[in-house]
């Protein structure tokens, strides 16, 4: 057994209201330099729909994540390091900005400069690739809340496949569809195709957190990655030519903060929290032949921090106490070890993603009350679910590569849930068989109602600083392994080169002069000599 | 003037190499990448990249192996002058189209897609000008002298290049060499000196070591540093 651990995230997609505060706080942390303009590190797409980039789960044709060779063994799906490095020089599987969306702006200035005429003058949009006015014909979600469905969504590449399997078609009509939002970040995953496709080594997975990172100073725009990675959520700065992804937020994770997408989210629905796992497990877990078996193998992978004889490895193999108590904390883990109500994303793609998603019963209970039946009521919830199959098929596609069983039970648990909890609200005794129904006991579910719905943040956010973890390593350490003040950009920078300590740095960003030149800069834009 | 070109500026164009290369990697590793335009546009650049790579990088081979390789070896393998000059002009003439064919393609495209033309930068004009102009007159020079076996460089040029490594230039050898040779043996050189300055660059980190690394790279956090950093370069605020 060889222990660590990994800050993960679960969504409860019955939450999600499709807002996309989350992408846009992501974007303006992150994101909002140029070259990375079509970039979000966070988005939230309508399903079914195609997401994006446009059909980024057809890896017939992107080509990313793993596969399991002839032997069983696995395999990046792009191929081999022989095969990859042969083909550098123009990596034939590399989306285009276009199958993102053409990055655009406005001409605003055309609305206050426009000579006097008879029609009103209009911001025209301005591709921000060429320059040039262009026709906005895509965009990160065009189709959000199933606009154009009956043309766009057939081509949701889970759609496509539900069809061929099930020879049954999703309906896009105005009575018979269903939807729901699904914020996607990068998955942090345990066997990172990413990290594998580089060459340069440049991406890694760091070993306290698990948080997968590109070291900017070693990328050298290779582009593997892109490829590699199943989720696309490895993007191509155009204009560094370095590769730039969902960071975690590190520097606020570090300090014990959630991230800012989690943070800023209206509905509450993102959990934070430690998992434990074997690392030893991993590549054979990934390795499983069936698809429909790598949910419960990933299962299988994580540790339970309640269990003394994993919590003496773990401490053993270096991770500090508070995060193995943080562990016993975790609500990710309760989410997705204890209730089981959490799924991982497209486990099928082998990179044994960490972000998981509590599936929305949503669809069922809106069905149920659109045919005038009581949402609430256990048996008509089960019922549904069972007739409403369309949903839950595609529910299992993304969830469990097409197995229906986890995501039944899932939901079946978040119904009994509904039903449990309003017996208690209207002061009835809660019926015992419901919990039992499920495998649950009532404390528990309980329990997971308070986790869902009350989801108070200390709750909602279990994590422990690094701050605490460090400290015990300079604790046993009589001296530190160096200044403290010697790291890159500190003030006792080791190492000065020839030139100086500033040469070809471009450090001494005063802040307080560049905020004035900005707000200068701001504040006189729409006068034309600036 | 012979001193000059054949004496002092392949040192030159070394010293400007290395001391480059020192400087981007002491300084300016975040602007060490290939800057790849494939986001843009991969059509062309599908058929124009490799063509363009493939042939360099053999056209690069048949450099070292024709000026560092003294005659006396390839004969004692058993390679006859006669056999390796058909190689050399069959071979080296099929890389250097393929070459020729790639870049042509590679500038076409940079100039013709605007989202690549609008990311050229005067650094990659410059680069290109210089790379087209040594791979253009080394084509010419070696076209210009098919009579025979062509123009035997073996006795002439290559000596004097590694008379280098010995550093007393033999300038001499230079001086009957047929003007196109020494034209591009000079563009070659300014060539040679400007790779570490632009996005040529990228040819030194040629990624071999994947081919040995395991696929899946952990790191350790740098336990001096906590929460936010300094601004780096391309994370600086925009203002825009
Ligand atoms: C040693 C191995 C080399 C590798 C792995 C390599 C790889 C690459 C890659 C990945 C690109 C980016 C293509 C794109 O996506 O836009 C590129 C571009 C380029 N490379 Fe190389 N390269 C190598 C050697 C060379 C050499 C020896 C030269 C010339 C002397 C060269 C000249 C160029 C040029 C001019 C471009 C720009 C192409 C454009 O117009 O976009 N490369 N190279
Ligand atoms: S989801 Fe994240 S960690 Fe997983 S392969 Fe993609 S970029 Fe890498
Ligand atoms: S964790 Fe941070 S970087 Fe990643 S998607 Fe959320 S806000 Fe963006």
């Amino acid at each position: 057994m060889r222990p660590m651990a990994q800050i993960a995230m679960v969504m409860n997609l019955d939450k999600c209201i499709g807002c996309h505060t989350c992408s846009v706080t992501c974007k303006q942390a992150w994101t909002n330099r140029s070259g990375m303009e079509y970039v979000w590190f966070n988005n939230v797409e309508t399903r079914p729909g195609q997401g994006y980039p446009r059909r980024y789960e057809d890896q017939e044709k992107w080509r990313g994540g793993w596969e399991l060779n002839r032997r069983g063994a696995l395999r990046l799906k792009a191929g081999g390091r022989l095969h990859k490095l042969a083909g550098i020089f123009s990596n034939p599987e590399l989306p285009e900005i276009k199958d993102y969306y053409e990055p655009w702006t406005y001409d605003y200035r055309n609305l206050t400069e426009a000579p006097l005429g008879d029609d009103f003058p209009v911001a025209r949009p301005v591709s921000q690739l060429t320059g040039k006015p262009m026709k906005i014909e895509w965009s990160s979600n065009w189709d959000d809340n199933l606009a154009g469905a009956p043309e766009l969504a057939e081509q949701d590449p889970m759609v496509q496949r539900l069809r061929e399997q099930a020879s049954e078609k999703v309906k896009f009509s105005f009575e018979e569809t269903f939807m729901f939002y699904l914020p996607r970040i990068c998955e942090h995953c345990l066997n990172p195709s990413c990290v594998a496709s580089c060459p340069s080594g440049a991406m890694y997975k760091r070993t306290e957190d698990g948080i997968v990172l590109v070291d900017q100073d070693r990328c050298r725009g290779w582009r593997m990655c892109v490829t590699g990675c199943p989720y696309k959520k490895v993007y191509f700065n155009h204009r560094t030519g370095k590769a730039e992804k969902c960071t975690l937020c590190y520097p606020r994770v570090e300090v014990g903060l959630p991230t800012v997408c989690s943070e800023t989210c209206v509905g509450r629905l993102r959990y934070l929290g430690v998992m434990l796992y074997d690392a030893d497990r991993v590549t054979a877990a990934a390795s499983t032949a069936d698809d429909k078996a790598l949910y419960e193998a990933q299962l299988g992978v994580f540790l339970d921090p309640e269990d003394p004889a994993v919590r003496s490895a773990a401490e053993e193999a270096g991770i500090p106490h508070d995060w193995v108590e943080a562990a016993r904390r975790s609500p990710v883990h309760a989410l997705i070890s204890k209730y089981r109500v959490a799924l991982p994303l497209h486990p099928e793609y082998r990179t044994m993603p960490m972000v998981w998603y509590i599936p929305p019963l949503s669809p069922v209970v809106d069905a149920l009350t659109g045919t005038g039946h009581d949402g609430e009521d256990l048996d008509n919830l089960f019922g549904a679910i069972d007739t409403l199959r369309i949903p839950l098929e595609y529910l299992a596609e993304l969830f469990t590569a097409g197995d229906v069983g986890p995501v039944r039970a899932s939901l079946g648990r978040l119904a009994a849930m509904r039903s449990h909890m309003r017996a208690l609200n209207l002061g009835d005794p809660p019926d015992a068989s419901i919990a039992a129904s499920v495998g649950m006991s009532g404390t528990e579910i309980e329990e997971m109602y308070r986790l869902l719905a009350i989801a108070k943040y200390e709750e909602r956010y279990v994590i422990p600083t690094a701050a605490v973890g460090d400290a015990r390593r300079l604790e046993e350490s009589a001296l530190p392994d160096g200044c403290s003040l010697d790291y890159e950009g500190g003030p006792g920078m080791g190492g000065d080169g020839p030139f100086g300590q500033d040469s070809g740095r471009r450090r001494l960003p005063l802040v307080s002069v560049e905020n004035f030149h900005v707000l200068r800069r701001r504040q006189t834009t729409d006068r034309e000599d600036t | 003037m012979s001193t000059l070109l054949w004496g002092a500026l392949p040192y030159i164009a070394f010293a400007l190499l290395v001391a480059g290369l020192v400087w981007r990697h002491r300084y300016d590793k975040f602007g060490w990448t290939t800057r790849s335009s494939q986001v843009y546009e991969s059509r062309l650049l599908n058929i124009a990249s490799p063509a363009f790579h493939y042939g360099i990088l053999f056209v690069l081979a048949g450099h070292l192996v024709g000026l560092f390789v003294p005659e006396s070896w390839t004969r004692s393998l058993g390679v006859s002058e006669h056999t390796y000059h058909l190689f050399s002009l069959y071979g080296g003439t099929a890389a250097g189209v393929l070459t020729v064919l790639g870049i042509v393609l590679l500038i076409y495209r940079r100039r013709t897609n605007s989202p690549v033309f609008r990311a050229t930068t005067v650094n990659d004009k410059l680069m290109y000008v210089v790379l087209l102009g040594a791979i253009v007159l080394g084509m010419i020079a070696k076209l210009a002298h098919t009579s025979g076996d062509g123009y035997n460089y073996r006795e002439t040029i290559a000596p004097w290049a590694r008379s280098l490594f010995t550093l007393r230039p033999r300038t001499e050898l230079m001086e009957g060499v047929p003007v196109l040779y020494q034209v591009h043996a000079v563009i070659g050189m300014a060539l040679i000196a400007l790779v570490p300055y632009t996005r040529l660059v990228h040819m030194f980190s040629a990624p071999v070591q994947y081919l040995f690394r395991p696929y899946v790279v952990y790191r350790s956090r740098d336990p001096r540093q906590l929460g936010p950093r300094p601004p780096r370069r391309g994370w600086e605020r925009t203002d825009a």
